[in-house]
């Protein structure tokens, strides 16, 4: 595109739409890293290929000149539009039809009968795991229905990969009249005033923290946005910068007016490589258009963004170690105070937010505080994202207001709890694993309690970066409590005593009561390290990794003491403390198990029901192995 | 054995190119270790010291930070990077028992990440955000959704079988 110097949005935005008006049918294909790995790259080529081959003209990118004569198509790769497990999606407007698991085969009859004429595909829209039953697009899906879909809206729906259909949906402009028409101090008044927390985690103030930034006198100070999202389990974060980069860039221009920088890092995890790539080029579109560079907008302000990839550390996300591991160090946090807001990126005052918490920022700059507030409760204000993942139907990236019960989440939104094979079953429903390592485990008591900081907090869990894990009765909750004990004690930076020891200890003892060797007194002192790691460490990480532990212990306690007393684990997750036996509605004597068994636990005759004797049994599982039948029970 | 250590010298070349297109600076010293890693897909030890001697820092600071990070290896990886993401989501789902199913296909364990013919690497990486997918495996850049152990399985034999072919050929 040329260069819009000083960019006039709105003419872009009406030349846009003009061209738009022309366009006879627009196919949106979701290029997400979820969709992508279904194949949605092949799927978007294949309908380049088919609609040229059905005669029809195709625009990538919307040209201003166009054939009277002809049916113009025109063809968008999107951002993540959250139905991840539904992918490849493509979306056909404006009929917005939805069809899920599209394969490349389907594409030429999709070109022929939904792009030449009008008809429907009924065997590609979504099918309800329920009942069956078929639903035409986002209207009438569950899963999209009962979402307010405001941070993540244009997120499936704009080009991620065009500046101009950014600025066609009113982007920039709420930059625009934050650098032209509002002075610093206001911004920062209106954030507070709509009530939007930090989205990270911690659920600190926005506005707050732009008003401690704007308050101290520095020639320089720097804005961050910290895409370092490391929890396991959470990937709004990447679906924002990967699907809408410009919106996550606009909030950072904000903020940065907000509290006079003129400079801003982006901090993205290096797993995360499709959203490098598109945050990249996102700033070199909006240098070029002249939204991002010297006097902006004709304000006399400049601003420049640039790129930090990370490099594989979770604690990085705490943001004093990441501003370490800018400046090119160790990714080790520091004692607060001083905060970032006094002394922080090169020793400047920083302003450090959340992807999400940034992606919101224009929305209430344009609409304003009182639009955004509606939203929520009393002091969790707005929407926030959730992946929803686990044993739950519909996997995805989701967006409701604060307040929604995790039963509306993992029922209605999220269709249900599966078993293993991945069917939905009526009562499977064990626990939910909300805000990563950070978070705690809820349960059945708590699905009528309305999300929001603070109710969590109060449930020993917290909302953390807003992961949503699902688990089925086949879970076991010591083993979750082992999972998160791991990941936290292999991302400990071994800086403070407290969490360096302390999550290794806790480890320990979580090993011996799987495997049988823990005693009552290993669980007190369990309990007891876990009150001490959580009081004495130095940051976030360290305060918060025994949270998993000390909150499944208060919801499981029983499912403990059976581990550490009874030696056994209900679902023969624990190896060590799982009962083998043979299902006799499987078994066929098929004798396979009884000769491959290297210790001759297993007995029976041929074509009788076989046994295994459980003392002389050693687990090796390769019985298991050898099962044409899968009647080996307790591998799990 | 010459074009060899010649190459070995024009890779040094690319090592200073870089360290000069980040302007000597050591504030970039994580990204010039990422696109050092990139020419040399890992970190070998002379060009830490290299690094170091450019940047004027001590070897023991560039070696701090080539540690603490996860994508920094200090060992040469296989020619195919298999990385079975560990997050909560592949977790629950099972990913142990397709590291499990790996391992021992490729007779590696938690200590032996690299196959002795130098052809794959085995990873247990964090969260690679793809959890609507899980449990996913990523063999270089491709990523792979819902991947059961007898698919990884499949996945594996046809890269041995395209890398015999391949040898055998020449």
């Amino acid at each position: 595109m040329e260069t819009l110097a000083k960019t006039d949005l709105r003419e872009v935005k009406q030349s846009y739409n003009h061209a738009a008006e022309r366009i006879h049918k627009r196919v949106v294909i979701c290029a997400g890293t979820g969709c992508i790995a279904n194949g949605a790259l092949k799927v978007y080529e294949a309908f380049e290929k088919a609609v040229q081959q059905a005669g029809m003209s195709l625009f990538v990118e919307l040209e201003l000149n166009y054939h009277e004569d002809h049916k113009t198509i025109q063809l968008t790769g999107s951002g993540c539009q959250g139905f991840c497990a539904q992918g490849p999606l493509v979306n056909i407007l404006p009929e917005e039809t939805m069809y899920t698991k599209v394969k490349v085969e389907d594409v030429p009859e999709i070109v022929e009968r939904s792009l030449v004429q009008d008809e429907v595909i009924e065997r590609l829209l979504y099918k309800n795991p329920v009942d069956g039953s078929r639903s035409k697009g986002q209207t009438e899906i569950p899963f999209y229905k009962r979402q307010n879909r405001l941070v993540l809206g244009e997120c499936g729906h704009v080009d991620p990969q065009s500046i101009r259909e950014y600025i066609a949906h009113d982007g920039y402009l709420a930059a625009e009249k934050a650098f032209t028409e509002m002075k610093p101090e206001e911004v920062c008044h209106t954030i507070l005033e709509s009530g939007l927390r930090g989205r990270g985690g911690g659920g600190f103030a926005t506005g707050k923290k732009w008003q401690l930034t704007l308050q101290e006198q520095s020639e320089k100070k720097y804005v961050i946005c910290n895409g370092d999202e490391g929890d396991p389990g959470a990937f709004m974060d990447r679906s924002l910068m990967e699907g809408n980069p410009h919106r996550v860039l606009e909030g950072m221009m904000i903020a940065a007016h907000a509290v006079g920088a003129d400079e801003a890092y982006v901090y993205v995890r290096l797993e995360y490589p499709l959203a490098v790539s598109r945050m990249r080029k996102a700033i070199d579109d909006a240098m070029d258009a002249g939204v991002l560079g010297e006097n902006i907008f004709d304000s006399g302000h400049s601003m420049f963004i640039h790129i930090m990839e990370g490099a594989g550390a979770f604690v990085c996300g705490e943001e004093t170690a990441l501003m370490a591991s800018i400046e090119g160090k160790r990714g080790m946090p520091m004692p607060k105070p001083p905060f970032p807001a006094q002394k922080g990126l090169f020793g400047k005052p920083t302003v450090i937010n959340n992807v999400e918490t940034l992606a919101a920022v224009p929305l209430i700059i344009r609409n304003g505080a009182t639009w955004f507030n509606a939203y929520g409760t009393a002091n969790s204000k707005g929407t926030k994202t959730f992946a929803l993942t686990g044993h739950v139907a519909n996997t995805g990236l989701i967006e409701v207001p604060f307040g929604t019960t995790l039963r509306e989440i993992v029922y209605n939104i999220g269709g249900g709890v599966t078993d293993d094979d991945g069917k939905v079953t009526g009562e499977g429903f064990k626990a939910i694993q909300i805000g990563g390592p950070s978070g705690g485990c809820l349960t059945e008591e708590d699905l009528d309690l309305p999300i929001d900081y603070d109710n969590l907090i109060a449930k020993g869990a917290m909302v953390g970066s807003g992961g949503l894990v699902v688990m089925n009765k086949q879970s076991c909750m010591v083993q979750i409590a082992r999972f998160f004990m791991n990941f936290t004690q292999s991302e400990s930076c071994g800086k403070c005593v407290p969490c360096r020891e302390g999550t290794k200890q806790m480890l320990s003892m979580l090993d011996e009561i799987i495997d049988g060797t823990a005693t009552q007194e290993t669980f007190e002192l369990l309990e007891e390290v876990g009150q001490v790691v959580k009081k004495a460490s130095l940051c976030g990480l360290g305060k918060t990794a025994p949270s998993p532990v000390l909150s499944t212990i208060v919801k499981f306690r029983e499912e403990y003491m059976q581990h550490i007393h009874d030696k056994r684990c209900a679902t023969n997750n624990c190896k060590a403390l799982a009962t083998i036996s043979i299902d006799p509605e499987k078994c066929i004597g098929c004798t396979a198990c009884a000769r491959k068994c290297p210790v001759n636990a297993i007995s029976g005759e041929k074509k009788q029901l076989h046994f295994i004797d459980a003392e002389l049994c050693t687990k090796c599982g390769v019985c298991h192995q050898v099962c044409k039948f899968d009647a080996i029970i307790g591998f799990n | 054995m010459k074009t060899e250590t010649n190459n070995k010298i024009r890779q040094f070349d690319q090592v200073l190119e870089i360290i000069q297109k980040h302007k000597y600076q050591k504030t970039r010293l994580i990204t010039i270790l990422q696109e050092v890693q990139e020419v040399y897909r890992f970190l070998p030890q002379e060009v830490l010291t290299y690094v170091a001697t450019a940047l004027d820092m001590p070897v023991a600071e560039v070696y701090g930070v080539a540690t603490f990070y996860a994508h920094f290896s200090l060992e040469a990886k296989g020619k195919y990077v298999i990385k079975v993401c560990n997050g909560t989501a592949c977790h629950v789902k099972g990913s142990s028992k397709l590291l499990d199913t790996l391992r021992s296909q490729l007779r590696l364990n938690a200590e032996k990440h690299t196959t002795d013919d130098m052809l794959f690497t085995i990873e247990a990486v964090s969260c690679l955000g793809a959890c609507g997918l899980a449990p996913v495996m990523v063999i270089n850049e491709q990523v792979y959704g819902e991947v059961s152990s007898a698919r990884s399985s499949e996945l594996l034999n046809k890269i041995i079988e395209k890398e015999t072919e391949t040898a055998s050929a020449s």
